[in-house]
């Protein structure tokens, strides 16, 4: 990869390069630092220099009723929506890796296109058709709006573990007397066992982060990032940087855990 | 493998087709009709009138915000192209294998930690007293005013896109045929020609998308608008949440939504266009 024998490589232009990449990720990181350091800070209207370390944020945060509700919401919808985008991501990735049919175009931009859709116009239009079938205002609302833009998260990354496994796994199978569902069972579930778990942990981490279509539906029952919009709204509160950074804590967790399910078995492709 | 339609089959494949058929088509075919509806006493009741068309497309205002949207997000999608370009580059000719799988790894990072939270973080550089204008102030300059300044917005857009920008851009400059860099440059064709000449027309397909995705982030944003533009000047999407979220006027904010989607798929279908011109696909 290096290129030895480049002619016109020049040492200059390639440290120049190196100092951007290192500018670009100090500029990608730079708020979620901030948001980390200042969450231990004592001012309200935080600056530098930094005033005193403090744990008040992480306190007023923990002793507010309003949080904790957003909390369980936001950790219910959650694992609601990651374990459905899952199964209809999964099932999807499955059609497309094995069906042929007419319309199979229009099939895979519905499975795809959601998460194109601005959010601000998603939210808008769930808000009105929901409340037209009385489903909006609660829970179930954001619940049925998350799985909309996440289960194309969990299809993709299904479907890309689909095209690892070797295409005449499933047809042997058969031929060794398994029927269909019993080939799903023992021969392609658990091959991508992997891939689903990854997929169950991105669509909660999507799901946990996403307030603006949650916004639009959820009514009383908030979820943590709407209750992080109305502060943002309200008096410019550190509170955020303490939910903030809760919220990332969990959401790498859960990231990590899929990275590793993702990257750990599929070093040996196709066999199993 | 075309087999006939089995139980099995439709298991698997019927789940999602109903859900977004019911979830999301069926909602944005909805818009549609409430945007014939018309609002008397705060109170919605399904008719077919034009009149919240004739309305919102008679305001000044709407055109305002329209045009302002347009060019913020153009502005943005070139500048976050322009900027994420250097950096995309970099990872993809000048690090080694380890070293880039670190940096995709942390460029996917900032899309699970909440764009919200960022935002405000934001403010805490921008604002009169941040951190910013603190450093600044060291050097004997300031304070500028930098939060409620378009240029802000841009911050918020950059903060939103640049990540996937980047990653987007990566891709496609990864799976450039390296032998045709190698061939101008035994062709003595200098480094930075070599990156316009070559590597650009290559990677345009996945460039023309990159910037086609951030434009869609920016133009549909309404968080960087209000939090660091303050609201001014309007756009589009603090349109559509003030006529949702105060009064019932929700016929004239699916005129302003269904407005957006339209001015979308046109720039999509261009943009598509454009990056797979002269390709058989």
């Amino acid at each position: 990869m290096s290129g030895s024998a480049d002619l016109n490589r020049n040492r200059a232009v390639d440290w120049a390069l190196i100092l951007y990449i290192v500018l670009a990720y100090a500029f990608v990181f730079a708020p979620i630092a901030a948001s980390f350091v200042f969450s231990f800070n004592s001012d309200r209207f935080p600056s530098i220099p930094l005033g005193e370390a403090t744990l008040d944020w992480y306190r007023a945060v923990a002793t507010d009723p309003l949080v904790w509700e957003g909390a369980r919401n936001t950790l219910i919808v959650g694992v609601i929506v990651g374990v459905v985008s899952t199964a209809l991501g999964f099932g999807a990735a499955y059609t497309d890796y094995r069906y042929k049919f007419a319309g199979k175009q229009v099939y895979m931009a519905l499975a795809l296109l959601p998460p194109t859709i601005p959010v601000i116009i998603l939210g808008l239009a769930m808000l009105a058709y929901l409340s037209r079938i009385n489903l909006s205002g609660n829970a179930l609302s954001v619940i049925i709006s998350h799985v909309v833009v996440c289960a194309p998260f969990a299809m993709a990354i299904i479907r890309l573990r689909l095209s690892q496994m070797d295409p005449a796994l499933e047809p042997a199978a058969w031929n060794l007397g398994a029927s269909e569902w019993k080939a799903m069972r023992h021969v392609i579930v658990p091959f991508c066992a992997p891939a689903i778990f990854g997929a169950l942990f991105i669509t909660m981490a999507v799901s946990f982060d996403e307030f603006a279509v949650a916004w639009f539906v959820s009514g009383l029952n908030e979820t943590l990032p709407v209750k992080v919009l109305g502060f943002l709204q309200g008096q410019v509160s550190p509170r955020i940087n303490a939910i903030g950074t809760f919220v990332f804590i969990l959401s790498m967790t859960l990231v990590i855990l899929a990275q590793l399910l993702l990257s750990g078995r599929s070093a040996k492709p196709a066999k199993e | 493998m075309r087999r006939p339609i089995s139980l099995y089959g439709l298991t698997f494949s019927l789940p999602l087709l109903v859900w977004q058929v019911l979830f999301f088509v069926f909602p944005l075919l909805f818009l549609v009709a409430l945007s014939f509806w018309t609002v008397k006493n705060f109170v919605m009741s399904p008719d077919f009138d034009t009149v919240n068309w004739t309305t919102m497309y008679g305001r000044a205002v709407f055109w305002q915000a329209y045009g302002t949207t347009l060019a913020m997000a153009a502005v943005a999608a070139i500048l976050t192209s322009v900027l994420a370009f250097p950096a995309a580059y970099a990872i993809a000719f000048k690090l080694s294998d380890t070293a880039r799988r670190w940096a995709v790894f942390l460029m996917v990072i900032p899309f699970f930690t909440s764009y919200l939270v960022r935002v405000y973080s934001w403010q805490i550089f921008l604002s009169d007293n941040g951190i910013i204008n603190v450093i600044l102030g060291w050097i004997g300059l300031g304070p500028y005013q930098m939060l409620n300044t378009v240029g802000a917005t841009m911050v918020g857009y950059l903060t939103l896109a640049f990540p996937l920008v980047v990653l987007l851009q990566l891709f496609s400059l990864v799976f450039i045929d390296r032998t045709l860099i190698e061939a101008a440059h035994n062709l003595r064709c200098g480094r930075l020609r070599t990156v316009f000449a070559v590597v650009i027309p290559s990677a345009r397909t996945g460039l023309v998308i990159a910037g086609l995705f951030c434009f869609i982030l920016s133009f549909g944003d309404f968080v960087s608008p209000v939090y660091l533009g303050g609201g001014e000047p309007t756009t589009l999407s603090i349109l559509i949440t003030d006529t949702t979220k105060s009064g019932q006027q929700w016929p004239r904010a699916a005129v302003i939504a269904l407005t957006m989607i339209g001015t979308l798929m046109i720039v999509a279908f261009a943009a598509v266009k454009f990056a797979y011109k002269g390709k058989t696909k």
